[in-house]
């Protein structure tokens, strides 16, 4: 019953919120129902005794990838009328397009129906309710040694996406003064001051700066 | 897990921590074109080093509970495929150099990429098949951009980029629907399941075939898929373009040829109709539009989309002998491939890089080897007798014919005579027509390939060449059985 009672409450939040992102016209107000909605669907997920799943959303996209968007909603001046008006203006044809395969695959299924393979397994590969393994220790069992290959795999292709984006937007400017702690610190009375004969009504010119250039 | 799946995956492991502490070294080391210049000769001594691994492998074993196959098949490709990097990155050194790209980050990349290919070639289940292609697209769309101040650079690297991100999302969608009727993303389980009778009309099995071989006929730049290509040909630095003409052409077919003949033996008339459309589509094409091209980038981009389709005419005859044959292709087509592109990176003059056509004219007068080794690699693409090029099209044509599928050969015969015509006309332009501003001459390890690849064309017919590439390639065609021999 109480189950229930909060599945509706978090489907009927997430589904308003997930509504209110595309509806609101302030970019980061969708974001925060984003936030939101991501929240809700959490809570689901915690029903269905994911819980694994539910900290990861919590932790991955309200963590990360929402407090990312509010940066770039906030820190560029993005015009989303103009990103609205080429919507509209290509909506037509991608409508067209995407309405034309929807409706092939509809009338495919329609007619011949989606049967599945009998030799499929539908044996749950969740551990069992009184096993005592949490799901989230059940996952860290299989995700090292089992799947070791497609988790090393992955981290991989993460490794390079780090690469190429350094590779593509680094830059090493050349001549920018820039703090350096080390050089300050060690910077004693002997580096630091000088002491030099004035000669009576002449001038002394400074010899040029010999401060360690910092590191690049 | 015991310690003999180590020996297996061996020359994975030796590519990926090479790449690992490359990288390590570049980033700790402060000078720059210095590092690039090292890392550069290390990645081509890792490549090395993979390759005797894979020497070392013998027999066949499935590991990572199958989704891991190491047998003679793979082992063929893999030997190709680091040849091909290793040869790639020799020819870089002078064009990067010039262009102040030698950096340590691009050798590193390719190491990746090429893990990500030998990843492809073993994969034996859905998930290792998207895992391979995904790093080594990536590294792709990063060295596509490379040259980051230059517009052209960063068209290539976006548009391949988002392309890709297309196909990738097709080939999911698929892998899913696959998942979804099968139950598995084993390819044994998913064979297993194509071929009880009932699931041989199922409309998810279809819809997931068609996806995923959607997704996988961009991967190899088959018609109607192929519209990223001359664009990122052109756009890319030239040895990167090198680059992606060769090895990941071989990756992707290796995936195709895997996944079509090892997960749906069962549907294989179904998949045969798509292969024979993306065939013939492919070969009309890359012989009608290279016909009008002037830059020499473009006009080998339409060239590798036409090979692509004669390749899959073995593909399509689904027997022993015809995937032989795409392996055979691939190996002639890389060294043509390579040879060519070692030809379009010589074509300089006082310093720059030239790329049209007309620049070629006359060369036969100012520069003959530069000229005559052009043209046996522009002959030997042209498919004209005894050269490779001929070899590799007998090889695939031979099955398509004894599988019966006559309207296909013609189809390629006929195209192939009409691809004749702008190879041939390269080599009027260089032989016969008025002599233009002689090049520079070529760099010593460009040349080296140059050469290296015209010889090879040259020696195919003699048995101890090419006899051994075809017995080699035939021994790893028969560890795929198709259903019907």
């Amino acid at each position: 019953m109480a189950s229930a009672l909060f599945f509706y409450l978090f489907s009927v939040l997430a589904v308003a919120s997930g509504a209110s992102v595309i509806l609101t016209k302030n970019p980061v107000h969708a974001v925060l129902f984003l936030i939101l909605a991501f929240f809700n669907a959490a809570g689901l997920f915690v029903l269905l005794n994911a819980e694994f799943l539910a900290m990861l959303l919590v932790i991955v996209y309200v963590g990360a990838v929402s407090v990312l968007f509010l940066f770039v909603v906030m820190m560029l001046d993005v015009d989303f009328a103009e990103l609205k008006a080429g919507f509209i203006k290509n909506a037509k044809i991608g409508a067209l397009i995407g309405g034309l395969v929807l409706v092939e695959l509809l009338a495919l299924v329609g007619y011949k129906g989606l049967a599945v393979s009998p030799v499929m397994s539908p044996s749950s590969p969740v551990p069992a309710a009184d096993s005592g393994i949490t799901n989230t220790r059940a996952l860290g069992e299989i995700l090292y040694t089992k799947y070791v290959y497609y988790f090393e795999g992955a981290g991989l292709i993460l490794l390079v996406a780090m690469i190429g984006a350094i590779v593509l937007t680094l830059k090493h400017r050349k001549g920018v003064k820039r703090q350096s702690i080390s050089a300050q610190v060690a910077r004693g009375p002997a580096t630091g001051l000088e002491v030099v004969k004035v000669p009576s009504g002449g001038s002394v010119i400074p010899p040029p700066a010999k401060h360690p250039e910092a590191a690049e | 897990m015991d310690s003999s799946v180590l020996y297996v995956v061996a020359p994975e492991l030796i590519l990926a921590i090479g790449a690992i502490s490359l990288l390590m070294l570049g980033v700790f080391t402060s000078n720059g074109e210095a590092a690039g210049r090292t890392v550069t000769w290390l990645s081509i001594a890792v490549l090395i080093a993979t390759a005797i691994a894979v020497f070392q492998g013998s027999g066949s074993s499935l590991v990572f509970g199958g989704a891991f196959v190491s047998d003679g098949f793979t082992r063929f490709l893999k030997i190709v495929i680091l040849i091909g990097a290793a040869l790639t990155l020799l020819m870089t050194f002078d064009n990067f150099g010039r262009a102040k790209l030698l950096q340590f980050e691009y050798p590193v990349l390719v190491l990746l990429a090429t893990l990500g290919m030998l990843m492809m070639v073993s994969a034996n289940d859905l998930i290792a098949l998207y895992l391979g292609l995904e790093l080594q697209s990536l590294a792709l769309y990063v060295i596509a951009a490379f040259k980051r101040d230059d517009v052209q650079s960063s068209e290539a690297g976006l548009k391949y980029f988002v392309l890709g991100a297309l196909s990738s999302g097709m080939l999911l969608y698929g892998a899913s629907m696959l998942y979804g009727v099968t139950g598995s993303t084993s390819y044994a389980t998913i064979a297993a399941a194509a071929t009880i009778p009932e699931m041989s009309t199922n409309i998810g099995l279809t819809f997931g075939l068609v996806f995923v071989l959607v997704g996988l006929a961009f991967k190899v730049a088959a018609v109607p898929f192929h519209m990223w290509t001359p664009d990122v040909y052109q756009g890319a630095p030239t040895p990167v373009t090198a680059f992606f003409a060769g090895a990941p052409k071989i990756a992707a077919m290796a995936l195709l040829l895997r996944f079509t003949q090892a997960a749906l033996p069962g549907i294989a008339p179904q998949w045969q109709q798509i292969v024979i459309f993306l065939a013939i589509a492919s070969m009309v094409l890359g012989s009608f539009a290279a016909i009008g091209q002037n830059n020499i980038k473009r006009l080998l981009a339409y060239s590798s989309i036409g090979n692509v389709g004669f390749a899959l005419i073995g593909l399509a005859a689904n027997n022993t002998e015809g995937t032989a044959g795409v392996l055979i292709y691939l190996v002639i087509y890389v060294a043509m491939t390579l040879g060519a592109f070692a030809c379009v990176l010589a074509m300089q003059r006082n310093g720059r890089n030239v790329e049209s056509i007309s620049d070629l004219s006359g060369l036969a007068k100012t520069n003959l080897t530069f000229a005559t080794i052009l043209a046996v690699l522009m002959f030997s693409l042209a498919g004209i007798p005894p050269l490779a090029g001929f070899w590799a099209k007998w090889y695939v044509f031979l099955p398509a014919i004894k599988a019966g599928l006559y309207p296909l050969s013609v189809i390629g015969v006929v195209t192939s005579v009409v691809g004749a015509y702008y190879y041939l006309r390269v080599v009027k332009i260089m032989f016969f027509d008025e002599t233009a501003e002689g090049f520079s001459p070529p760099e010593g390890r460009t040349f080296a390939v140059m050469a290296l690849s015209a010889a090879f064309v040259v020696a195919f017919v003699l048995p101890f060449v090419g006899g051994t590439v075809v017995d080699a390639a035939t021994a790893a065609a028969s560890v795929l059985v198709p259903a019907h021999p």
